[in-house]
């Protein structure tokens, strides 16, 4: 059996009193690649949000139900140490415009007041560029800001500032859905990547994407969790009708 | 249309373009015309002995204005250690809760605030600081030049903070940074250009204020730098050396309002070219 890293039962979450994820009940495995997808405005990227805990930072926004990352509820533990076990990638790139691509992908250690010896620094900068295929388009221009990078680049540097934290789990909210097509084929081919050493959750309304990267995917609809299953089954054999109609493009 | 007709349009329309030429020019007239009549005044009398030396008793000539310079400096020195940090802070707490009541009515005491004749806040300053300890003292005219400062320093750092993308605190929160890094790691450094702008014109704002320090720094014909006594400075020391009899007094006068002229002058310029070298390309 493959173990469960995000496991939620139970999970509701609102914008004062409109209800947006009624009642969803998901377990996710480690080491895989997990599409969230669903017609606009279903709570996919609140449900994903609030994972992470960054829901509650919106006034008004309210959840109940249980959350748990291995076992631990997310919601006994501290935001900060939450969000430092679980990283996010934002639908557009906001890498620090203030900092160097160096220093932007060290943020995490950097901002938090870690310090670390210089070799280790430069370590961790070295690896996660490398792990999101960005080290050798940026190595010698480290000490650029990073918002001189193209979009796409933006938004792998943002990627590798996620990755430098060593996270378990990383969530990504539409994160291709404001680049070009070549930088979307080059972030997808990371997702591959990743899976080796964390778990990441995709947020996507774009249905092909969802089928060629994930390994499950789950459909949501007007905040349920209509089916959650492995992408293949998803996609060529779906249980739900609702899920059916998606999928053949019969409402989107 | 007639060819005629559409001729004395032309003709309108160019009248019209010539005459905003003119009104623009005429708003730099003021500026170079308060500029030219106080550098021929003044700069005859601006040397090094005039910076360096305090003014002589009537009926010597030579003095200078240095315990006026020095006085200045202090005072607004002590206003800003006083009035940046809260402006700033209050600005961080405006841009984080718009909506919130407090919010609603430290905005609109500000706005309040800005608006407030600055002999007004003299007096207060006068009943709170001076009378309760019997004296007149520099500290008493910073307290009351740092609330001058402080409606420009809130609104400007709020205004700055607001216009930043919400992303940019949303991927700061993100990495599990605290909410205090995120202000001072962050927002504030992504934001320093606007702040400081805001910052230097509260400055220069002060730096000419008269009546706030009327009944507060008081004046002093000696230098000082003792924060808890009377204290001299520049406007103190135009307004009443140029409303005095004395021709000595008048040049002195003369030569303090360049150098006043010449330090706000040069906040405005310090203030446009920093904010462009720091500005941070979003």
């Amino acid at each position: 059996m493959e173990s469960t890293v995000i496991k939620s039962r139970n999970f509701n979450a609102s914008f004062g009193s409109n209800h947006v994820v009624k009642n969803v009940n998901i377990d996710i495995p480690r080491n895989h690649v997990i599409a969230v997808m669903g017609p606009s405005g279903c709570g996919k990227t609140t449900y994903l949000r609030c994972i992470n805990r960054m829901h509650e930072l919106i006034p008004g926004a309210t959840c109940e139900g249980e959350m748990k990352l291995n076992e631990e509820d997310v919601y006994q533990m501290h935001p900060i140490f939450v969000r430092l076990k679980i990283g996010m990638v934002f639908q557009r790139p906001n890498p620090f415009p203030n900092l160097s691509i160096y220093d932007n992908v060290i943020a995490g250690y950097k901002l938090n007041g870690i310090k670390l010896p210089k070799a280790e620094r430069d370590r961790i900068v070295e690896h996660s560029l490398t792990r999101v295929a960005l080290w050798n388009e940026v190595k010698d221009s480290l000490n650029k800001k990073g918002s001189f990078l193209s979009g796409g680049q933006q938004q792998r540097l943002c990627i590798a500032r996620a990755v430098a934290m060593e996270p378990e789990v990383l969530l990504f909210d539409e994160p291709t859905s404001a680049l070009d097509p070549i930088s979307t084929s080059t972030v997808e081919e990371l997702f591959h990547e990743l899976k080796v050493n964390y778990t990441l959750i995709i947020v996507t309304h774009n249905m092909q994407q969802a089928a060629r990267v994930s390994d499950k995917t789950a459909f949501f609809f007007l905040g349920e969790l209509v089916e959650y299953d492995d992408t293949k089954i998803m996609f060529t054999n779906p249980k739900d009708n609702r899920t059916q109609n998606y999928i053949t493009g019969r409402f989107s | 249309m007639q060819a005629s007709n559409v001729k004395f349009r032309l003709g309108k329309s160019y009248g019209f373009q010539i005459l905003t030429y003119v009104l623009a020019f005429a708003c730099v007239v003021p500026l170079i015309a308060i500029l030219f009549f106080i550098i021929r005044a003044g700069v005859t009398k601006i040397n090094w002995h005039f910076l360096v030396n305090i003014p002589k008793p009537v009926g010597e000539t030579g003095g200078g204005i240095a315990n006026a310079l020095v006085g200045s400096i202090l005072i607004i020195l002590v206003a800003s250690v006083i009035a940046i940090p809260i402006g700033i802070l209050a600005g961080v707490y405006l841009s984080e809760n718009r909506k919130s009541r407090l919010a609603y009515w430290c905005r609109l005491s500000t706005d309040i605030l800005q608006g407030v004749p600055s002999i007004v806040i003299g007096i207060v300053a006068y009943f709170w600081l001076v009378k309760p300890f019997g004296k007149f003292s520099a500290l008493s005219g910073s307290a009351a030049l740092a609330i001058m400062m402080l409606p420009i320093v809130i609104r400007s750092t709020e205004e700055t903070l607001k216009l930043l993308p919400d992303t940019l605190k949303e991927a700061a929160l993100a990495l599990g940074m605290p909410f205090h890094r995120v202000i001072f790691k962050v927002i504030i450094p992504v934001g320093i250009s606007g702040i400081l702008s805001g910052v230097m014109l509260s400055i220069a704002r002060i730096t000419g204020e008269t009546a706030p320090l009327l009944f507060t720094a008081f004046g002093n014909p000696y230098l000082s730098t003792n924060l808890t006594q009377p204290m001299q400075s520049l406007p103190l020391l135009i307004f009443n050396y140029a409303t005095s009899p004395y021709n000595e007094w008048h040049d002195l006068a003369w030569g303090a309002s360049l150098i006043l002229l010449l330090w706000v002058l040069f906040l405005n310029i310090f203030t446009k070219i920093v904010t462009r070298k720091w500005k941070v390309q979003l």
